[in-house]
């Protein structure tokens, strides 16, 4: 067990794994000479050479779909997308082709390519460089969406999207990159579709992938102290598959929840949790299910509006008070 | 429209009195502003807005005591009430009030105008009886679990919807659930108000324990409960069980327990009676309802209460599949994860506490079925072979009957089918 940031996390997996296995190379922007523009390639260039770890020209579509082949071909490709939201120029490759081609050609070739991508605002980086789009990718059958919340399951999770046979779109977040934690030495990859309880609670059910798990996690520890609640945080940490089992299970102990996205509200990932809550812990309920996600605009540039735009801590905090309210809890009065 | 109601702020508060109105009718509300101040037997609290909107009306002014759930403003959503939303009559111990507001309430369809005769107490009976009342799944799945009549409950949740903190009270305090009702004679060891008594200390029910007070006080208040006892000479039951699990163990797989072996009989033996594998129904003029599956309860007792798990179609199972089961469904209680679905559709039941050493007890019915089987320990004990005394193991099995659907001839059969198996264990397994 070492302690270590999500950035290193994801850099050292990816170098034990160009030594494990000769097939796996990189291809991005910027990732080879300048190191990547959030540095997680950094040193690979000069140790495993220009063959492996590839320049590309700003061409989203082009390289994705060079990637594509090169997995259909036997390569393990791991594609860096410098923001996901550059992923829209290769949405065509990735929906129409690597996410189709198993099914619609009677399984005559595997697309063993991972796509490494942040998402997250609050860098002022504006509207268009600050999306969690996401979703778009886990609506697709065909894809798999994973998204570590922390340097151990930035590593397991991005051990096992390698070694996956299925093309893998591997979420990261700009607000993650320096969070550390502890991770362990042996490179035992994990589960793809098996989300976590983060913090077991017996109060409220709390979902969240990603940053907005990070968030829960932090919350619920301050509100332990300040409420006297117990919160469960269900970390899903992959979108697709989904791990409903885990979430129901929760909400089924719990009576209540609140689910976080750092996403637009309508239609969102939220939404299909909150389905997913309705179909399988309908009768446990005690309380609506509450969501919490970004308002409803392009994220403004203006740092007030921007903080003001994405959801907080405050917000989650606000969310599960109210909720608690509703199923007879108030903050810290009336607590059996 | 929303109604906003006096809630319930503390575990004994029944009433409240109105100290301020901290909006004014006309004013914008956001989720969370605090609405009103409210005195309750212990502290005067902020009551914030559940929902959004405009404070349409405040109908009962500052200073006012008001029992809790009883209607104290309502806030303009921009939605008419829902189809099915019972209206909430007053039930202010007051006159009733003029409207706080300028203009004249709007009266909501189905609703009491403020101007009629004063509600009769619980202002619940005075609506129609098949108006559906406001309650989470949870609490609509609890009720229906434990026959509870929601008419009954006074929600405090949002808009008056009953959540399970409401239930929790109704339960705690409904008749037969309080855990240390002491008699009136007992004189000077009780406080004034019935609490505690000195030298005693209270510990109140979790949700199991107010399941099994409550079922259990129904089930013995109102099944005309008989027993019947019969006694297993089990001397050939315990050494089968000796040969099986030397087999299972050679195989690596889990023993089986004398216990599999009596659910297993059991099953079988409510197969060839089907009027013990039964319950009472009222319908028309009383009927007997025959189960067409074998689903047997194991009663356990885990470290946070009696669970009752069922093996379903344990007439179709092998014992070792039933011995599987029934681990897995102890493990499951012991750690608390029984889902519903692991304790529902039971048919009848089985208490051994035989571990316990006990020789023969009596258990009360699990309802709705219609018996349930109480196993003592196999002791040795003296007992007549073949006119000598010799020393055998031998079981006691009490059988207890919901004597409106089994008479005594009926459980005497299946006792004697029962031991008969168990005395002739080949066919239990046969």
């Amino acid at each position: 067990m070492s302690i270590m940031t999500y950035r290193q996390a994801l850099r050292d997996t990816l170098r034990t794994e160009m030594r494990r296995d000769p097939d796996v190379l990189l291809l991005g922007e910027e990732i080879g000479v300048f190191e990547g523009s959030y540095k997680i390639t950094a040193g690979l260039l000069a140790e495993f050479g220009e063959k492996r770890v590839r320049d590309t020209p700003i061409a989203e579509e082009g390289f994705t779909g060079a990637a594509i082949g090169a997995a259909m071909l036997g390569l393990r490709p791991v594609v860096e997308i410098m923001t996901i939201n550059f992923s829209l120029l290769a949405l065509d490759q990735i929906v129409n082709h690597a996410a189709k081609i198993y099914g619609m050609f009677g399984g005559q070739a595997r697309v063993p390519l991972v796509i490494r991508t942040p998402g997250g605002g609050g860098q002022q980086l504006g509207a268009t460089h600050s999306q969690n789009i996401e979703l778009y990718y886990a609506f697709v059958p065909g894809m798999k969406v994973v998204a570590p919340s922390n340097p151990a399951d930035a590593k397991s999770l991005l051990l096992a999207a390698i070694r996956d046979d299925d093309p893998v779109l591997f979420l990261e977040n700009l607000a993650l990159y320096n969070a550390k934690g502890e991770v362990p030495d042996d490179d035992t990859p994990g589960e793809i579709g098996r989300a976590a309880v983060t913090r077991p609670g017996r109060d409220i059910t709390v979902v969240a992938y990603s940053r907005m798990a990070a968030v829960a996690l932090t919350v619920a520890e301050r509100m332990a102290q300040t409420d006297g609640i117990d919160i469960e945080v269900v970390d899903l940490r992959s979108l697709r598959p989904l791990d409903r089992e885990t979430v129901v299970d929760s909400v089924r102990r719990t009576h209540c929840a609140v689910v976080l996205e750092d996403d637009w509200l309508t239609y969102g990932i939220g939404a299909e949790i909150a389905a997913t809550i309705s179909d399988g812990a309908f009768d446990w309920l005690d309380a609506p299910v509450r969501r919490v996600a970004m308002a409803e605009v392009p994220l403004p540039y203006a740092k007030t509006l921007e903080t003001a735009a994405l959801p907080s801590a405050d917000d989650v905090t606000t969310a599960i008070r109210q909720t608690l309210a509703s199923v007879g809890r108030r903050a810290g009065k009336d607590i059996p | 429209m929303i109604d906003i109601l006096m809630p319930r702020l503390s575990d004994t508060m029944e009433e409240g009195v109105i100290v301020a109105w901290r909006k004014k009718p006309g004013e914008a509300v956001e989720i969370g502003d605090v609405l009103v101040e409210i005195e309750t037997d212990k502290a005067t609290m902020e009551h914030e807005a559940y929902e959004a909107g405009t404070l349409h009306e405040i109908l009962l002014p500052e200073g006012e005591t008001v029992r809790i759930g009883t209607v104290i403003a309502r806030i303009d959503d921009g939605r008419e009430p829902l189809a099915g939303t019972p209206p909430r009559d007053g039930t202010s111990q007051g006159k009733p009030p003029a409207p706080a507001t300028s203009e004249p309430p709007i009266p909501e369809s189905g609703s009491a105008p403020a101007t009629d005769p004063a509600p009769t107490e619980g202002g619940a009976a005075t609506s129609p009886p098949a108006r559906r009342p406001l309650a989470t799944p949870l609490v609509r799945r609890l009720a229906r679990d434990n026959a509870i009549d929601l008419n009954e409950i006074i929600g405090s949740g949002p808009g008056g919807r009953i959540i399970r903190a409401d239930l929790d009270r109704a339960l705690a305090r409904s008749p037969g659930a309080t855990g240390h009702s002491v008699p009136a004679a007992s004189g000077g060891a009780t406080t004034p108000n019935g609490g505690v008594p000195t030298g005693a200390t209270s510990v109140p029910f979790d949700t199991t324990r107010q399941v099994i007070s409550r079922r259990l006080t129904e089930s013995s208040s109102s099944v005309p409960h008989f027993s019947v006892t019969a006694v297993a000479d089990v001397e050939e039951l315990l050494a089968l069980r000796a040969r099986i699990n030397a087999e299972l163990d050679d195989a690596g797989q889990g023993k089986v327990s004398l216990n599999d072996l009596i659910v297993r009989a059991s099953a079988v033996a409510l197969r060839e009676h089907p009027g013990v594998n039964a319950s009472y129904s009222e319908e028309g003029r009383g009927a007997t309802l025959l189960h067409e599956h074998v689903n047997i309860g194991i009663a356990v007792a885990s470290d946070h209460g009696l669970v009752v798990p069922v093996i379903a179609d344990a007439d179709r199972m092998a014992v070792s599949r039933i011995a599987a089961e029934s681990r897995r469904l102890v493990g499951l209680a012991k750690d608390r994860k029984l889902s519903g679905a692991d304790m529902t559709g039971g048919t009848f039941t089985i208490s051994n506490l035989g571990m316990y050493q006990v020789e023969s007890f009596t258990a009360i019915i699990n309802p709705p079925e219609g018996a349930i089987l109480a196993v003592g320990a196999a002791l040795p004990e003296p007992a007549a072979v073949e006119g000598a005394v010799a020393v055998r193991h031998r079981i006691r099995c009490t059988l207890s009957a919901d004597h409106r659907i089994i008479d005594g001839a009926l459980a005497a059969r299946f006792l004697s089918t029962l031991t008969s198996l168990l005395e002739h264990p080949l066919r239990i397994i046969a």
